[in-house]
């Protein structure tokens, strides 16, 4: 008798509570069809209880977001004008106390329960989704592959040096992005160039170094706001390590191509001489071009007997090579780990540089 | 009855909440603990979702026990199923976590969102599963008064401990520790100081 009762009283428990939670769940996580204002666009119609910026995705609009939609990068900033409802603790570590009062919210985090209206950035509604083929890869060094991906014949992509591209990583669970950066020319529009480092158990460098020649990938973009300013005089400087190399790489091609009197600095930073990447061709290039320099500093020369170039960490290269000068239409690029970044953008500081002119690209 | 007799709602109160810190003396519920007490404000959230949660769910698996399982319980009288404690105790606590989960988020999105983050914790914090498992502790035999009082003393206590490790933390944030006990390391010993801050209180006022 006593087993029955126990079993009888487990399962009224369940059954009770399961019950009960059916009904609350239909009851009240219901939200019924809610409409999205994007901008000045019609609204589009969603169901309720879902994510804003997987709304936003599935009606192909591509705000940037690295990190998956975990609220761990703060990329997807938008504005929510009506409907947003409060701010989350999850949200606030990314947000401005401006931002937070002009009601910026990241979009990961927003649940749509009723109408919603929000503001993106004009150039957002133009990022595109892209399915390419892997063409050729290269591992560059024992750890950073060089990829290409081929466009469909006849489709573009029309993006700016220095902007990246969100490459969509099969999950089993959900379809996560990563960021990288572009390292082709804008004239070349019908691929994209990426380099990937390796980075161990993650997502998107283990994908993509999975990848084989004719695969498919899908990626979105471009994304990134940094712009280059054209004009033939003004010195663009790029500093950089390791993968950071991709949107120098693309920066660098496109002056000689397009301005090639532009005066110009590249500096990149390594260990060793086996992380070096594009020694051979970048010394080439500035070769031909008089107004083009560039410096490969090793941190760790007493390993590498042969080298004859700078030693030290790279923002030394350029406390020790680059001329002050407070001219206000000089740029820097800078790209790669953070603590190379805060060092470079000190001594960039010291050497006049404005600090709206440094542009920063972490990873 | 004098509200200072031993084992009064008042002293149960306090017991629960100072001498027998459900945390600090007991050390449950010491992994939320740690990974929420490092800023004031979600470590409030925190201990206030925890005493809410306590609270409620004590009730209702006091009613549980009284009705079903203890022996001369309500509905099987005869049949002595406290063997099913832990089971039902759980599963109580995690429905009810669930149910409250979506009626805040339906109807105070403000409330969920500041503490929504906590709710899921909460489910597997084992500092509420160990207020249900104490208070039908028979050398204490509570009735249902004493039981609401010591849950609530309960939630309290882990709230202020929680408040008092979040202090402690940001004035630590100044602080000059050797690397290797940086983080993890300093906060487990502090939480030893305070352990031995509240043992002070002990022989003053007791449970049972």
């Amino acid at each position: 008798m006593i087993y029955l009762e126990a079993i009888i009283t487990l399962s009224a428990i369940g059954v009770g509570l399961t019950i009960l939670l059916i009904i609350a769940n239909k009851l009240f996580g219901n939200y019924g069809t809610c409409k999205v204002k994007v901008n000045d666009r019609e609204p589009f119609e969603v169901e309720g209880g879902g994510k804003l910026l997987e709304a936003l995705y599935d009606h192909n609009i591509f705000i940037p977001s690295a990190c998956g939609g975990q609220g761990s990068c703060g990329f997807c900033k938008t504005c929510v004008i009506k409907g947003g409802g409060p701010l989350l603790p999850t949200e606030e570590p990314y947000l401005t106390e401006e931002e937070q009062k002009n009601g910026t919210r990241l979009a990961c985090q927003v649940k749509i329960r009723n109408d919603i209206e929000i503001q993106v950035k004009p150039e957002y509604l133009s990022i595109r989704q892209f399915k390419a083929t892997v063409g050729q890869c290269k591992m560059m060094t024992t750890d950073i592959r060089e990829i290409h991906l081929k466009l469909a014949p006849g489709e573009k992509i029309e993006f700016r040096p220095g902007q990246y591209v969100q490459v969509m990583v099969p999950n089993k669970k959900e379809t996560v992005f990563r960021a990288y950066s572009i390292a082709s020319v804008p004239a070349n529009d019908n691929e994209v160039e990426l380099l990937v480092r390796l980075i161990p158990n993650g997502l998107g460098s283990t994908y993509l170094h999975s990848v084989k020649e004719g695969d498919e990938v899908t990626f979105t973009g471009p994304y990134g706001d940094f712009v280059l300013d054209e004009s033939a005089d003004s010195e663009l400087v790029c500093v950089g390590g390791g993968v950071g190399m991709a949107p120098m790489r693309s920066l660098l091609r496109h002056v000689a191509a397009t301005n090639p009197q532009k005066p110009c600095w590249l500096f990149f930073g390594a260990r060793t001489t086996d992380q070096l990447l594009y020694e051979a061709e970048f010394k080439a290039m500035a070769e031909k071009l008089p107004n083009m320099k560039i410096c490969y500093a090793l941190s760790e020369p007493e390993k590498c007997p042969d080298w004859k170039g700078a030693t030290g960490f790279i923002h030394e290269s350029v406390a020790r090579e680059l001329a002050e000068n407070a001219s206000p239409s000089r740029q820097a690029f800078l790209c790669g780990p953070p603590k190379m970044l805060e060092a470079a953008r000190k001594t960039l500081q010291q050497k006049g540089f404005k600090n709206e002119n440094i542009f920063a690209d972490e990873f | 009855m004098d509200i200072f007799t031993p084992g009064g709602p008042l002293l149960i109160f306090l017991a629960a909440m100072f001498t027998s810190n459900i945390l600090l003396s007991k050390f449950l519920g010491m992994c939320s603990f740690i990974a929420i007490s490092r800023n004031m404000k979600t470590a409030f959230g925190m201990g206030v979702a925890v005493t809410f949660v306590t609270f409620c769910t004590a009730m209702l698996n006091y009613a549980v026990y009284k009705g079903f399982l203890v022996k001369g319980s309500k509905f099987f009288g005869d049949a002595d199923l406290t063997h099913l404690n832990f089971l039902i105790f759980i599963l109580v606590i995690a429905g009810f976590v669930q149910l409250l989960e979506i009626i805040m988020e339906r109807f105070t999105p403000a409330l969920y969102f500041s503490l929504g983050i906590f709710l899921p914790l909460i489910t597997v914090n084992c500092a509420i599963l160990g207020v249900s498992l104490f208070m039908i502790d028979p050398t204490l035999n509570f009735n249902f008064v004493k039981t609401s009082v010591y849950a609530l003393g309960s939630g309290m206590g882990y709230c202020l401990a929680i408040c008092l490790m979040a202090g402690i933390r940001n004035k630590l944030k100044e602080a000059d520790i050797p690397e290797p006990l940086q983080g993890l390391g300093s906060t487990v010993i502090v939480t030893g100081l305070m352990a031995l801050a509240f043992m002070g209180f002990t022989g003053m006022v007791e449970l049972g």
